[in-house]
């Protein structure tokens, strides 16, 4: 299919017969059924938001992960005015806060203090890609801040830890996806391909992993880590754990195909010609689950969001000062604070509408990949 | 079909050796065990910890350790837990019917409900209920369940709705008169099994009715209205039995779940079950405790498959196990 599609005669759009039918690729025809699906496209866009404001965390943020305020715990979300005390439509502005009460951490506005929105402001220092930057999409002049949806005990801007949360939760998601498809489709594919005793073997260690529920086993792996593990590090081992536990489902159900794959002509073509094994099980018969595993990985990725959320939340997964959707509401877990500051929920309503995002776009390519659907 | 059966349950003995082993091995690669804070501990002296660890074996290689725990786990033993001082078998009964009660309760409901639901949506296909049912459902499998905990608990404490947050039992439970006590657990439970019942009444009905959909467009059930049988003989004696087939599976799987399925809402609601002491056992590197609790939990996965699979055979002629 990839070799069909570079071939210059073929690169145009589609060829067009007489009679009007067409003939296009796999994948553009899905696009075509995936267009039409208007739940699916608007999942799309949601999600292509939250990944460039997650990419792009330094930017959109106001203030860094860490930026911390002990004069400023739980403050409320600053609201945002644009009707000026006059009576006049202005440029968007907040007021100062002032707080009232330390102990239960209350905020009043300060009329008497405005504080103009300013954009393209210079904040806190970041790099990007190497190069040293602190431009920021927006802020307000010191020693106002802006805390769109509040700030939790540390004084931190939860919006911007929403951003910077984005990068390891979205994207633990994919990275952890694809290595469990990776594994999940080589273990598979030689299981199946190879057949008898070693398909015996594998599928059994594999049966193993399967027969462990899930989030114990994750919880138990968690404990492995050590405590001195750097943010970094902790992440990759964080997905790699994500993988770990999810690898063996797929590769069952890849060596199933893989096994009635290997009974067609095709593949006893290719080994007559010559093809090695791993040529043959790589470039022969998986790329016959391509659509099974498309489908599979954006229907899989909200399952990995929701495990790294939910193992932050009790404490094992992203540890603190690093954000995670996850870790950011482990903080709600107190009921004291989950009654007084109820915006420390955002970051679950933001996972909310992720995975609401990721269902609907999946469920359309799954349509879309559907032979028997109708067009 | 008897066959079949003997071989799968004797197929389970091999797998728990795998399951266990490979437990054991990710305890062993956990920096420091149980006894390591007792070490740091100035009331507890050098000779104590160096006892406890050979009447725990933990001064043997670990290979040693494993199969002692095995030797062991036939007489019914499952090790000592570190963190409650009692044996692990011991720690996990107490645990084990809080969780079942949970699961139990919740998993019965959302069938009571979801079924009805279900067919109600794909009988009257596209009409508003429908609409707003499917809708709903969609909702219900996106929130994460330990979510909607939080939500839940948000609203009832500031809306002070009285139900009691956290916890099983009120203080002063054992006073209670028998009926007192019923209702007060009854309360209890409340808000944990509308978290699970909503979660899986969800993704149930969205089962329920796309199967019975796929069933009510079958040739068979033309030709039943076709020959003059009543529109509700057709839905209820030929369609919706063969739609809650393959249910089943689903069936299976929870009942496989029943004791770690609902481990984050108990973490997050604070119920005294099987998914909050795993998690107290990992961070207290309680290791017997840790593979107890795993194994407990596979063994009921496992048998949740099989369960399934025989069912399966059992209900529909077609599957025929050799």
């Amino acid at each position: 299919m990839a070799k069909t599609m570079t071939e210059p005669e073929r690169s145009n759009e589609t060829t067009v017969y007489a009679d009007g039918g067409a003939i296009r690729s796999p994948l553009k025809m899905a696009w075509r059924k995936l267009r039409r699906h208007k739940l699916a496209m608007a999942g799309m866009w949601v999600l292509i938001v939250l990944h460039i404001f997650a990419i792009f965390a330094d930017f959109f943020a106001p203030y860094s992960e860490v930026t911390t305020d002990r004069r400023r715990t739980h403050h409320a979300p600053t609201r945002v005015h644009i009707i000026s005390p006059e009576g006049k439509l202005t440029r968007p502005f907040i007021y100062g806060y002032d707080r009232v009460d330390t102990m239960r951490n209350i905020y009043e506005e300060n009329h008497d203090v405005v504080y103009p929105i300013r954009f393209f402001v210079r904040g806190d220092k970041y790099k990007v890609l190497g190069f040293e930057s602190n431009l920021r999409l927006f802020g307000v002049d010191a020693p106002g801040k802006i805390y769109l949806f509040g700030a939790d005990r540390y004084g931190r801007d939860i919006f911007s830890r929403l951003a910077y949360g984005g990068k390891r939760s979205l994207f633990i998601g994919i990275i952890g996806l694809a290595i469990s498809m990776s594994i999940g489709l080589v273990y598979g594919g030689i299981s199946g391909y190879f057949g008898g005793w070693v398909d015996n073997v594998m599928m059994r260690v594999a049966e193993v992993i399967i027969s462990i529920p899930s989030f114990y086993l994750l919880l138990a792996l968690s404990a492995v880590l050590p405590p001195s593990l750097g943010s970094t590090e902790r992440f990759m081992m964080i997905t790699v754990i994500l993988a770990f536990i999810s690898w063996a489902g797929l590769a069952r159900v890849i060596r199933g195909m893989v096994l009635s794959i290997r009974q067609q002509d095709f593949v006893t073509a290719a080994e007559a010609v010559g093809c090695s094994q791993p040529r043959t099980i790589l470039r022969h018969i998986l790329p016959n689950t391509m659509s099974y595993i498309i489908v599979n990985a954006t229907l899989g990725i909200p399952g990995f969001i929701l495990s790294e959320a939910g193992l932050s939340l009790i404490g094992v997964g992203i540890q603190h000062p690093d954000a995670s959707w996850g870790n950011m509401l482990s903080e709600a877990l107190n009921l004291t604070s989950l009654t007084r500051y109820p915006w420390l929920l955002v970051p679950g309503f933001i996972i909310f509408i992720t995975v609401l995002s990721y269902s609907f776009f999946g469920d359309g390519i799954r349509d879309a990949f559907d032979p028997r659907a109708q067009t | 079909m008897f066959r079949y059966i003997v071989r799968r349950f004797l197929y389970i003995i091999p797998m728990l050796l795998g399951i266990s082993s490979l437990s054991f091995f990710i305890m062993q690669l956990a920096p420091g065990d149980a006894l390591t804070t007792m070490v740091l501990s100035p009331d507890i002296s050098e000779e104590v910890v160096n006892a406890m660890r050979a009447r725990f074996w933990l001064d043997q290689p670990p290979h040693m350790q494993y199969i002692r725990w095995i030797q062991r786990l036939f007489a019914g033993d499952m090790g000592h837990s570190f963190l409650w001082h009692a044996p692990v078998t011991w720690v996990i009964k107490q645990r084990l019917l809080n969780s079942l009660l949970l699961t139990v309760v919740s998993t019965a409901l959302a069938w009571l409900i979801a079924i009805p639901i279900g067919i109600h949506s794909a009988v009257n296909q596209y009409s508003w209920s429908d609409k707003l049912l499917t809708f709903v459902a969609f909702i219900g499998v996106a929130i994460p369940n330990w979510f909607l905990g939080l939500l839940l608990l948000y609203f009832t404490v500031s809306r002070g709705w009285g139900f009691p947050v956290g916890g099983m039992t009120s203080i002063d439970f054992a006073d209670f008169t028998f009926w007192e006590q019923v209702v007060d657990l009854g309360r209890h439970m409340f808000l944990p099994v509308l978290v699970l019942t909503t979660g899986s009444v969800a993704s149930l009905m969205r089962y329920m009715r796309s199967n019975l959909l796929d069933v009510l467009r079958q040739d068979y059930v033309t030709t039943a209205r076709a020959k003059g049988l009543s529109r509700r003989v057709v839905i209820y004696k030929h369609a919706v039995r063969n739609a809650i087939n393959p249910l089943i599976t689903i069936f299976g799987y929870q009942l496989g779940a029943l004791l770690s399925g609902a481990a984050l809402t108990e973490i997050v609601m604070n119920w005294p079950g099987i998914g909050s002491l795993m998690l107290n056992a990992v961070q207290g590197k309680d290791y017997y405790l840790v593979m107890g609790n795993l194994l407990i939990g596979s063994v009921m996965l496992i048998f949740g498959n099989l369960v399934a699979d025989i069912l399966l055979a059992v209900s529909d002629p077609r599957i025929r196990y050799e």
